[in-house]
């Protein structure tokens, strides 16, 4: 139960080239198809095991909500096998088969029927309903007098009313107030310590780090990177770089995780280190120490500006520090082929102890996007340290100090 | 099959309750509420009742009571009207539902099923207002009316496959939206309903009872107006037709059911 098997799934519309043609295809006898396919998605295979959490991330429009659709049992696949066993909930669009005129507890009722429950079990549901959704008195007042925070709570718990075997979450996540979202949030993980395969679609990293121990990253309808969710994520970083001559390499390093490389390698990073207040080569820092972070490059051919960057990420992914040559005012411009460069980043270890990551960018304007000469993820890991300072907690180190005046 | 069978009674809750919501939903802002449901028909039941019998003087060839054109009619209106609202409101189901479809699962035949529950529940407040005014009217039930129960059986199956088929056309074929309303009155006006089939020239009454809807309509006329018990091989053919209508149906809607997810 729970367990996800697609194997080289598909789908397609229909297309007909005249309202006419479809008339003719189905009622002249003996006629042929007169359609064409347009691929959503296609050649699609994955296997996810029961009581996993899986991340499906990509673009817009890269075919992620047709293959939910598919899993929930909306949409049928046009090729392929799709196999999922057991209960699937959908949280693909909340307040499905909610009517405006009628209660909140009659819609509880509706909406319970739309996903199979008889009137005995969704009764019995009804007080845990109530409870969870915490609306009060506005349970037995029309929908169309709630606020759309209250929609959403009373849509969430009747959707989660009962543990499902697979639980597919579209941007749900992000709705309701902070109380609600972290309230459904710990429902959500709850499920999945319970056995709950989940399958979630969102664009924020930390939800997704913090909460999936795979991803599937989509982009043109097709699966392009699967794995570690830390590698996906970079990989899938790494394909909002620009398109021209893009090359995505990802290698694998002594910790499991991989280090991310894209870009279209004008210019090319030869190594990164750092350095501590004693100018030794280390990867272990003291909270609040002066280091140094060095980046040797190569233009591999001639550039007209380069811009050299860096970003510093703790174990989440979650971006803790990033600056560039052009906000620095250091930008150079008309370089030659072969040149070698050294640039030397210094800044003061204010971090909290624990595991951080490096990225380099070198690009030709302020944003990568614009135009990526090598983008690499996880360039340099490093540790922070605390054994002089007081102990302290949060990932910065902001050095307070407490004054007291008694009266 | 049988699983479709079982997946339609798990969700007999969601047919049940969308009956019962499109009941409420209609009424719900209204000062008198259910009373509509029995006022409008009972209104429309009596002025058929005045003006044909009081105001027109309609009668029937070979008339007994002077109310016979009335029964008549009413007999022909009220069978009419279930087979009528069971096609409209299936021609535009799919369509009008089209949000539940495309992101819901659940076996979409429930729809057209809670579309014909709901024209039954009308019809059902219609026909009991008949029979009241009918005993009012000094025509007391006689045991021979409840014969008509199996041939509206025969008519539900007849207009539930062909309400199927309707909607599902609709679904690819948005024209049928707008035919459908010719089909209707064309249809209305070459079954017996307003005329009886006897005053028709013979070539063309031979015509009109190719319609199936004439062999159920006047059947029922039969055993209502004249008490007497119909002919029963066009009933037969009928029940054929309607069964082989129903096996279309669901074999169309089987075929195109995915499909109509993308079209939609």
């Amino acid at each position: 139960m729970g367990n996800i098997v697609a194997h080289e799934i598909g789908k397609a519309y229909r297309e007909y080239p005249s309202k006419w043609s479809r008339f003719y295809e189905w009622f002249v006898p003996f006629s042929r198809n007169q359609f064409s396919l347009n691929w959503i998605v296609r050649n699609i295979s994955f296997e996810i095991k029961a009581g996993e959490a899986v991340a499906i991330v990509g673009f817009n429009g890269a075919g992620k909500s047709t293959l939910l659709k598919m899993i929930a049992g909306t949409l049928s696949p046009t090729e392929g096998t799709l196999v999922a066993n057991g209960t699937v909930a959908a949280l693909l669009e909340l307040g499905m088969g909610f009517h405006e005129q009628f209660t909140g507890r009659q819609n509880v009722f509706m909406a319970g029927q739309l996903m199979g429950y008889s009137l005995p079990q969704l009764k019995s549901m009804m007080p845990q309903i109530e409870a969870f959704a915490e609306i009060g008195s506005y349970m037995d007042k029309p929908l169309r007098t709630y606020s759309s925070g209250m929609h959403v709570r009373l849509a969430f718990s009747i959707a989660t009313a009962t543990r499902p075997d697979i639980l597919i979450i579209d941007e749900a996540l992000s709705v309701g107030d902070a109380y609600f979202q972290h309230k459904s949030f710990e429902r959500i993980q709850r499920f999945k310590r319970q056995g709950t395969t989940l399958l979630i679609v969102s664009h924020d990293r930390h939800a997704v780090e913090s909460l999936c121990d795979r991803a599937i990253l989509i982009n043109d309808g097709t699966v392009e990177s699967e794995g570690n969710t830390g590698k996906v994520m970079d990989y899938y970083h790494a394909l909002m770089g620009s398109e021209e001559n893009r090359q995505i390499q990802q290698d694998a390093l002594p910790d499991g995780t991989y280090k991310t490389i894209s870009g279209s390698n004008e210019v090319s990073v030869i190594n990164v280190f750092m350095l501590n207040s004693g100018l030794a080569k280390t990867d272990t820092f003291e909270v609040g120490e002066s280091v140094e972070l060095v980046v040797n490059l190569k233009t591999n051919v001639q550039v007209e500006k380069l811009i050299v960057g860096f970003l510093l990420k703790n174990k989440y992914g979650q971006e803790i520090y990033g600056i560039n040559t052009h906000r620095l005012e250091r930008p150079l411009t008309d370089l030659e082929a072969g040149k070698l460069l050294s640039y030397s980043f210094s800044f003061s270890a204010a971090l909290g102890p624990g595991n951080y990551s490096v990225s380099i960018s070198l690009s030709r304007e302020d944003s990568h996007v614009e135009k990526s000469y090598q983008w690499t993820d996880r360039a340099f890991l490093f540790h922070v340290i605390n054994k002089s300072k007081e102990n302290f907690v949060g990932c910065n180190w902001l050095n307070a100090r407490a004054t007291i005046n008694q009266k | 099959m049988l699983k479709q069978f079982k997946n339609i009674w798990t969700f007999r809750g969601f047919i049940i309750g969308s009956i019962r919501r499109d009941f409420e939903s209609r009424y719900r802002h209204s000062m008198l509420g259910a009373v509509w449901t029995v006022l409008v028909p009972l209104s429309t039941i009596l002025i058929y009742v005045i003006i044909f019998t009081k105001l027109m003087n309609s009668r029937l060839p070979n008339a007994t009571t002077p109310f016979s054109y009335s029964i008549f009619l009413c007999t022909g209106m009220i069978t009419w009207s279930l087979f009528a609202e069971i096609l409209s409101r299936c021609n535009g189901i799919f369509l009008e539902n089209a949000n539940l479809i495309k992101k819901l699962n659940f076996p979409r035949v429930c729809l057209p099923l809670a579309a014909l529950g709901g024209a039954l529940v009308n019809f059902f407040v219609t026909l009991s207002l008949f029979v009241i005014v009918m005993v009012f009217l000094g025509n007391y039930p006689k045991l021979i009316w409840f014969s008509a129960i199996p041939i509206l059986i025969i008519q539900l199956v007849f207009a539930a496959g062909l309400g199927i088929i309707f909607g599902v056309i609709n679904v690819f074929f948005r024209d049928m939206g707008q035919l459908f309303g010719i089909i209707i009155s064309l249809w209305f006006w070459t079954t017996p309903i307003v005329y009886p089939l006897n005053i028709l020239p013979d070539y063309v009454a031979s015509l009109v009872s190719l319609n199936p809807m004439s062999v159920i309509v006047t059947s029922l006329q039969t055993i209502i107006v004249d008490g007497v018990s119909p002919p029963l091989l066009p009933l037969f053919v009928v029940l054929i037709l309607s069964v082989i209508t129903c096996l279309i149906a669901l074999h169309l809607y089987r075929k195109r059911v995915d499909e109509m997810v993308d079209e939609l």
